[in-house]
């Protein structure tokens, strides 16, 4: 027979135990339970106003010099086409160089119609690059921006290769491929974008698409929208205001 | 950072045609990775032709059968090694097992072949040289006594039940190996045909094309590699075992040939936003090693050899001129192939993806991504089969007494 004691001493012991196991079961149950009960978080967005861009290139030294991108012609996060209409024949295209490379020769012919076209990564919806990374090194935020782990990246480049837009390269000082983030060390600090912010015309805005006061929402409402190579289903979040047909 | 790199893009500037993306003048997989499909094609054809013998009971290339075996493993093991040379941080390869993406293709890597090397090609040789290896570990004296007794784990059953359940076991293996085979390369198609940003590569038939273009380079290294190492062994080469080795392989270029063909038809015929750029691509860049070394010389004049060996009884009587004739289109269709491989990946990179211009591709000599390391690469599994040969003696007639034997 067992004692008052004894009992009520195991029966404290047994409960300790089990709460402890239980405890450590619902700790381990992920925040998705909560996370559900949370609003909508942000969902950034950036909008490219191509008729205010003048090509200054401003943005591209910028963010060089803001995410360490190699000062070289061969790497980019983000750049500036310049596309020249002819009245007959194919456009002509080059890359604003930032004095690093030749300047590419404008063409002789009479030229129709010039404007500019700031590109970076499209931060898609469904990106090819996080589909195909073999080890999870890319990857999208909840706020919907791609990064890139540089330090379980593998350097295979295949994201690289899947990406349409040109977006990515490998970065020769950590053997890693590189992106633009939409500067997201500065977002996190509620600061803009390097690019956003030297940009003299404001063609480059970013905001959180979920809000409806946010300059992506009235950058939408005040424009017509198109996305760069909507047949591949990428789904980008850089939205194009006014942008010409020729532009791929 | 690398100034020999960047001295090695500046060249390439000048070369540059019309617009491309800033980052896309680098073409990033390179000769290393040319290599890598390559290799994989011959493991899965060379077991292609090895299960003509056990499932389809072709017994004519019987003589082929081990040769075939001990040739895919050979070029399987060198196989990941070109893939983990390339890689930025090879040293962190092995994340690609630990941090598989699910969604990825090239995550399954490791899976498909692990698998393809563990469950069929050890496996189907061990039970194939199970009975051989107890023998020689009894008969034989030395380090090689050891070796094969090691190589048998150590059973020792010859019973005729076991021998029996060898040649059932071999059989289900070759039955699970075909579909692996086709999975093993079918799956390197995938990785290109996936791709959805790059039109020269996404094309569902590029896992199709990939397999038969396999077939066809494993099933010519084994003929080829036969009529070397076999007189060299002092045998005499078995020509009705050869003819029909070249006999299947004639078939095997007629349907790869047919299916790049109808996806050459396709293209043209649908004449997509990219077709203007493919052209200048194929008729600027790669029309040498497509139209003239992988089309013409691979796959169009060795099939006119072939065709002429069927048709005229001159070629058949000659024994020897048989011989030259075969050897040359061997020859003719593992260049080819390589070229195949060449012109899928090297390419599918030097248009831009903005339809508007060309980069080029510059091979290194020296250096990982080099020529040399990429023959050292190729001529490595060729050295491993040596050994292969050595321990694992394919053709019993010469078991007895191995001569020095040479790849």
């Amino acid at each position: 027979m067992m004692d008052r004691r004894s009992f009520l001493k195991k029966l404290l012991s047994a409960l300790a135990l089990s709460g402890g196991a239980l405890g450590g079961f619902l700790r381990g149950v992920p925040a998705w339970g909560q996370a559900k009960e949370e609003p909508a978080g942000k969902l950034w967005g950036f909008g490219v106003s191509v008729d205010k861009c003048i090509g200054c290139a401003r943005c591209v030294v910028a963010c060089k010099t803001e995410n360490n991108v190699p000062k070289e012609p061969f790497f980019y996060r983000t750049w500036v086409e310049r596309y020249m209409i002819p009245r007959t024949g194919e456009a002509v295209v080059t890359n604003i160089h930032t004095g690093l490379a030749p300047e590419e020769e404008i063409p002789s012919r009479p030229i129709f119609r010039s404007f500019f076209v700031p590109k970076l990564c499209n931060q898609c919806a469904h990106p090819p690059c996080v589909q195909v990374c073999p080890v999870g090194a890319t990857f999208s935020t909840d706020d919907g921006v791609v990064l890139v782990n540089d330090k379980t990246c593998i350097g295979c480049r295949y994201c690289i290769q899947a990406c349409p837009y040109g977006a990515r390269y490998l970065h020769p000082a950590t053997d890693t491929a590189d992106k633009c983030t939409f500067c997201y060390h500065r977002l996190d600090r509620e600061l803009l974008p390097a690019c956003v912010e030297v940009c003299p015309t404001q063609a480059r805005v970013i905001g959180d698409l979920n809000s409806p006061a946010s300059p992506m929402t009235r950058f939408k409402r005040m424009n017509k929208i198109f996305v760069l190579k909507p047949n591949l289903n990428t789904e980008p979040k850089v939205l194009y205001a006014n942008i010409d047909g020729e532009v791929r | 950072m690398n100034p020999a790199m960047l001295e090695k893009l500046r060249e390439i500037l000048p070369h540059i045609t019309g617009y491309i993306y800033p980052n896309e003048i680098e073409v990033h997989w390179g000769l290393l990775i040319v290599v890598y499909p390559y290799i994989t094609g011959i493991v899965a054809g060379a077991f292609i032709l090895a299960s003509l013998v056990k499932v389809f009971n072709v017994k004519e290339v019987q003589p082929l059968y081990r040769l075939a075996l001990l040739t895919a493993l050979a070029f399987l093991l060198v196989a990941p090694l070109s893939l983990v040379s390339h890689l930025g941080h090879p040293f962190r390869a092995y994340e690609i097992f630990l941090t598989p993406q699910t969604s990825s293709a090239m995550a399954m890597f490791g899976f498909v072949y692990a698998w393809y090397l563990m469950v069929v090609l050890l496996v189907e040789i061990w039970f194939d040289y199970r009975k051989d290896m107890i023998v020689w570990g009894q008969e034989e004296k030395g380090v090689m006594k050891h070796v094969h007794r090691v190589l048998s784990l150590f059973s020792k059953d010859t019973s005729e039940e076991a021998l029996r359940f060898d040649n059932r076991a071999l059989k289900v293996i070759t039955i699970i190996g075909i579909p692996s085979a086709f999975l093993l390369h079918g799956y390197v198609g995938f990785i290109f045909g996936s791709i959805k940003a790059n039109p020269w590569w996404s094309s569902v038939l590029m896992p199709i094309v990939f397999l038969f273009s396999a077939i066809v380079s494993g099933i010519a290294l084994v003929i080829l590699l036969y009529m070397f190492i076999y007189p060299m062994m002092g045998g005499k080469i078995d020509m009705k075992c050869v003819d029909k080795g070249m006999s299947f392989l004639f078939y095997a270029v007629i349907v790869d040939f047919s299916l790049e063909f109808v996806d050459f038809i396709h293209r043209i015929y649908q004449s997509e936003e990219e077709i203007k750029i493919l052209g200048e691509l194929v008729m600027n860049k790669i029309f040498f090693s497509l139209v003239i070394v992988q089309v013409l010389m691979g796959m169009l004049f060795p099939l006119g050899i072939l065709s002429a060996i069927k048709i005229f009884r001159r070629f058949r009587e000659s024994e020897e001129l048989r011989k030259m004739l075969y050897f040359v289109s061997l020859i003719l269709i593992q260049g080819g192939i390589f070229a195949t491989r060449w012109n899928v990946v090297i390419g599918g990179q030097m248009f831009s993806k903005s339809f508007r211009g060309l980069t080029t591709y510059k091979m290194e000599f020296g250096g990982i991504e080099g020529l040399l390391y990429t023959l050292a690469l190729l001529a490595l599994p060729l050295v491993i089969l040596a050994v292969f040969l050595k321990v694992l003696p394919p053709w019993k007639e010469f078991a007895k007494a191995p001569r020095e034997t040479e790849a």
